[in-house]
């Protein structure tokens, strides 16, 4: 495997191999000295067209941890400023030797050009709504560290139509075995939701008590001023997961959600911090799964060949 | 397995096995003067069922339970461009390494890489006061200044040819040592 794009790169069985080798990033991550000289001399340059807090330092960590250099380039402060385009930005970056690009874009697809242009390994960290693959890793490795995951009933709600993580996901998962039901009013689903190994709700209320795990998107603000939902009550009312309905959970139910949390809207405060919440095992598994991800597309190949 | 290996001769069956478990046992206690701050550390595949045997064996003789940690190297070689390296299992070494003594142990002593590899993870856990290298056979063509302290049987190989280590709580069926011509 050379890049990772999407999740449709992977197939069951190099997923499976993928989340195995996150397992030993997870005990190097527990180590006094949570660093291996695996990729010595190898760079990384991280490239975010769009801002981040988690993903970024999450990858750039990840790259430090397996000693490679890194170059963070932000756009705020470079010359994509002064107008230059995308690909002569790359090329630029590209000229200077790099092994791998981490890039995140708010176009769909911007990923898969870079890839055409420069020799390197690209790792997609969420182009448009279109992916974001290695959401979609950190939370099988949360999950099966939990549960077995053939099997499970999940609930992603919120605002399906805009998110790479729920795309990412919906596959991930599929492919692992579990049944997947979208939750969220018709104007946050997807037009067509053709082709999706998926069962859709309209109504939390409905398939709460009966699901595994309830994977909470993140609302964005700017959804309601398109007009998609009427206010931020009304939404929270029909698909936050506020105490009351937490309550209605299964005892051994998981909640999970990618950050930046809306605290109150897509989910309260008490349910975020609550025990069933796997939030911060997510961040803490991202550098494992980044590490896997980075070992695996610059390390020859292992074991995801 | 590939069409051209070929079976060339039986090394160890099991009883010589099991002979220079204990002889390699009793070099260990013998050379640091009984078994008092020793750790025997394995390296994966079989190292670490190796380095079990060689407790139990000092546990009968001398009354002292060693203990027995296993190292995976894989984030350590220096050939991770060069071929798919695939971690083996997970590092465990259940006690605090510094001012102890650590005696690595594994199956076949070849090249040298594998045990350079170990000596850099095993610093990441600590500082031991020393470290020494048991192996069961050494097959020479060392790449690297790298000897070990404790031999099952010194074996003069050819480089294309193959030793093939069998434990029966690893592999499965009886322990073995053989030596093919070709790869497996």
């Amino acid at each position: 495997m050379k890049h990772l794009l999407s999740i449709d790169d992977l197939d069951r069985a190099s997923l499976t191999a993928l989340l195995d080798l996150s397992e030993q990033f997870v005990a190097v991550n527990q180590r006094e000295i949570p660093k291996v000289p695996a990729l010595r001399g190898k760079v990384v340059a991280s490239l975010f067209y769009e801002e981040s807090t988690r993903t970024r330092l999450s990858f750039e960590t990840a790259a430090k941890r397996l000693s490679c250099d890194v170059m963070t380039f932000s756009v705020a402060q470079s010359s994509v400023k002064k107008g230059e385009s995308l690909r002569d930005t790359v090329q630029t970056i590209a000229a200077m030797g790099i092994d791998a690009v981490v890039v995140r874009h708010p176009a769909a697809g911007a990923p898969y050009r870079i890839a055409d242009w420069i020799d390197g390994s690209v790792v997609n960290a969420g182009d448009g709504r279109h992916a974001h693959p290695t959401q979609a890793l950190l939370d099988a490795l949360t999950l099966r560290r939990r549960r077995e995951i053939a099997g499970l009933h999940v609930a992603i709600v919120g605002d399906v139509r805009h998110s790479r993580v729920a795309r990412s996901n919906v596959k991930a998962l599929h492919l692992l075995g579990a049944d997947v039901t979208l939750v969220g009013p018709p104007t946050l689903l997807p037009e067509s939701l053709e082709g999706w190994p998926v069962q859709v709700s309209h109504e939390l209320d409905d398939v709460v008590s009966e699901v595994d795990v309830v994977m909470l998107l993140r609302m964005q603000f700017e959804r309601q001023q398109e007009g998609l939902f009427p206010t931020l009550r009304e939404y929270t009312a029909r698909y936050g997961l506020t105490e009351a309905r937490a309550e209605r959970l299964k005892p051994d139910a998981l909640v999970m959600h990618p950050g930046p949390m809306n605290r109150g809207v897509e989910v309260a405060a008490e349910v975020a911090d609550g025990r069933a919440s796997l939030v911060t095992e997510q961040v803490t598994n991202g550098v494992a799964v980044r590490m896997a991800v980075l070992y695996s597309l610059l390390g020859s190949g292992a074991p995801v060949a | 397995m590939s069409g051209d290996a070929a079976f060339r001769a039986g090394v160890f069956d099991a009883g010589d096995l099991r002979r220079a478990h204990t002889r390699i046992a009793h070099e260990i206690v013998e050379r640091n003067r009984g078994a008092e701050g020793l750790v025997l550390v394995g390296l994966y595949t079989r190292g670490p069922a190796i380095a079990r045997r060689l407790a139990a064996a000092i546990a009968q003789f001398e009354g002292v339970e060693v203990p027995v940690g296993a190292l995976d190297v894989a984030f350590y070689r220096d050939d991770i461009a060069l071929r798919p390296v695939t971690p083996l299992g997970a590092t465990e070494v259940p006690v605090d390494i510094g001012d102890r003594v650590v005696v690595l142990v594994d199956d076949v002593l070849f090249t040298g890489r594998t045990v350079r590899a170990a000596m850099d993870a095993l610093t990441e856990l600590g500082r031991p006061q020393a470290v020494q290298l048991a192996v069961l056979i050494d097959r020479g063509h060392r790449e690297l200044p790298i000897r070990p302290d404790y031999v099952g049987k010194n074996l003069p190989t050819r480089r294309g040819e193959d030793v093939r280590v069998r434990l029966a709580e690893v592999d499965g069926g009886d322990d073995s040592v053989e030596l093919w011509e070709g790869a497996e």
